[in-house]
């Protein structure tokens, strides 16, 4: 092909994609790890100032205490869910997967249905549910006995925020399931079928066997949960609102930053500030990324065949 | 089958029973009582709606007291429009990135891949700026651009597997009868793609609609709200009118819903058929 044409054609197929792409993504992206050097002056004028903004942010008590407690709540946030939305999903998918199971449609489509809703409504849903003015909660538990139990979880500075959590793994649990159900059935019947006329129970098949093999999906579901428990904002932010009550006791990296951008009741909105905390967010994810890549991935591939 | 085996499979069927309850039974509650008069709400709130409790009062105050209808226009056409041009330049994309050969092509199919992982609500900041200075912070152009930018990288990765799937003999045969490259991609190519286009869109379709972020930065008038932020903010505002709020909520659950069971099998079969690895 004549090397004009060539250029012609990559530029007319390429160039939307690429053009919408570098203004709306990336661009964005550099220009706000660029601004997070800049302060600027009641009046609106930018000055470059280095690294100074990370230093307020990581050194002065006023801006470090709220972002480790931001960040110590998000580690906590993704701690639930990799020791309980993954576990379930993969034990879901492992029951779906067994072979003879009726309905597995049905239980995939209805599991997976809280996933498709925004977290929005999720969120308020499950605050009418757990308010102590409505009782549901209450009620359910006093119907199996345990009435003493009930508390109002989401308002609780010591409760909060795992009550929180384990909503979000509600509504999310069934994406490890679907991903790790779609491994389970990728494993060749042969290897199954050895096994089993080895005497191996369904049990021990599962855990000796079909586990192993699932274990790449298992870390690239767990890579997953990571980038979006350290980018989550939208459950805090509807069920609590931007101040992440009670006593910030549910702020996560993400209402941290949209409080820092965009200012609430108790401080006025700070553009530099604001991307600086999101320059530390991509350089958490980043390090999550990279992590992943090379000790996980790298050690997957060397094992798997 | 053994009494063991039968033993075994009706506790799977218990379990995965008992998860299905636990994963529907919220939505189904707040979907029963939006249908209540309000002592019948906190009355017996697990009793659905009978001829002496069935009441529409909370969708009658939604409607009165909100732009509803309008949200859920301005989120039709943010998340239609987005996902039409997703799909065009992202097909568009996958094609020259898989077909043709060139210089930095692994690159640039990195540099469009790290989308994939990296959010683009970090970006937010000087996506705001940009907007403002180009005149579309509050419109609905604005939520557009941004989605379809978050999009593009899922939607080239996956159409790029599809298209690699396609047998070379079928445009090789095209070249040969002179068919111009452009016709080749738009009526011997882009109409092969149906399936893999099925998956992306759901996978499209479900962030945007749902997003509360973007609506929240860009968006400052009611004119231009979407559904999930109208409802966010409806609900903050009436918090103690359950009748409606749960009706609010039900209004936003349900197409969701709806569009799930019409599409779930393609969705189900998107994701067992390793199109996302």
């Amino acid at each position: 092909m004549p090397r004009a044409k060539l250029a012609g054609l990559l530029l007319f197929f390429l160039g939307p994609a690429v053009t919408i792409y570098v203004l709306f993504s990336i661009y964005p992206l550099v220009a706000t790890m660029a601004l997070s050097t800049y302060t600027s002056d009641p009046s609106g004028a930018r000055s470059f100032v280095g690294l100074a903004n990370f230093e307020t942010l990581l050194g002065d008590a006023l801006w470090s205490k709220p972002f480790w407690n931001a960040f110590g709540n998000n580690l906590i946030f993704f701690a639930v869910h990799m020791c309980v939305q993954n576990p379930i999903g993969i034990a879901l998918a492992g029951l779906l997967s067994l072979p003879g199971v009726r309905l597995k449609g049905f239980y995939r489509t209805v599991m997976f249905l809280p996933t498709m809703l925004s977290v929005v409504i999720v969120g308020f849903s499950w605050n009418l549910i757990l308010s102590p003015l409505w009782g549901v909660a209450a009620g359910a538990l006093k119907a199996v006995g345990l009435g003493s139990l009930f508390a109002p979880w989401l308002g609780l500075e010591s409760s909060a925020l795992v009550t929180l959590s384990l909503i979000s793994v509600w509504q999310f649990v069934g994406i490890p399931m679907m991903l790790i159900y779609a491994a389970l059935l990728n494993i060749p019947e042969e290897l199954i079928d050895a096994a089993r006329v080895d005497g191996l129970g369904q049990f021990r098949i599962f855990f000796h066997i079909k586990l192993p093999l699932v274990l790449p999906t298992i870390s690239l579901v767990s890579v997953l949960t990571f980038v979006a428990n350290f980018n989550a904002f939208d459950l805090i932010y509807s069920v609590k609102g931007a101040l992440a009550g009670p006593n910030f006791a549910t702020d996560i990296l993400g209402t941290f930053f949209y409080r820092t951008f965009f200012g609430n009741q108790l401080q006025l909105g700070n553009p530099t500030m604001g991307a600086a905390v999101a320059t530390v967010m991509f350089f958490i994810i980043l390090l999550g990324l990279c992590l992943y890549l090379f000790l996980v991935q790298r050690r997957i591939r060397r094992y798997a065949f | 089958m053994t009494t063991d085996q039968r033993a075994r499979s009706i506790s799977v069927h218990l379990i995965l029973i008992a998860y299905s309850l636990l994963a529907v039974g919220p939505i189904l509650l707040v979907v029963m009582n939006s249908f209540k008069v309000r002592s019948a709400i906190f009355g017996s709130p697990l009793a659905p709606p009978d001829a002496s409790t069935f009441s529409l009062v909370g969708y009658e105050k939604v409607f009165r007291s909100s732009h509803i209808l309008l949200y859920y226009s301005n989120s039709l056409v943010v998340t239609l429009v987005s996902m039409a041009l997703v799909l065009l330049f992202g097909a568009m994309a996958a094609w020259a990135l898989s077909e043709y050969r060139f210089r930095g092509s692994t690159a640039l199919a990195l540099f469009l891949s790290i989308g994939i992982m990296v959010p683009i609500r970090l970006g937010s900041v000087e996506i705001l700026n940009m907007m403002r200075s180009a005149g579309l912070n509050d419109t609905l152009t604005a939520l557009v651009l941004v989605y379809v930018a978050q999009g593009l990288p899922m939607s080239i990765f996956i159409l790029s597997e599809f298209i690699q799937q396609i047998p070379k003999d079928l445009r090789d045969a095209a070249r040969c009868d002179g068919v111009p490259e452009t016709r080749i991609f738009f009526e011997v190519v882009a109409p092969l793609l149906r399936p893999a286009i099925a998956t992306v869109a759901v996978f499209t379709i479900v962030p945007i609609w749902n997003d509360l972020w973007f609506p929240l930065i860009l968006t400052s008038s009611d004119s231009t709200h979407t559904v999930t932020l109208g409802v966010q903010q409806f609900l903050g505002q009436y918090i103690t009118d359950w009748n409606s709020v749960l009706a609010a909520l039900s209004m936003a659950i349900l197409p969701v819903v709806m569009i799930y069971v019409i599409l779930s099998r393609q969705l189900i079969a998107g994701l067992t058929s390793g199109a996302v690895k």
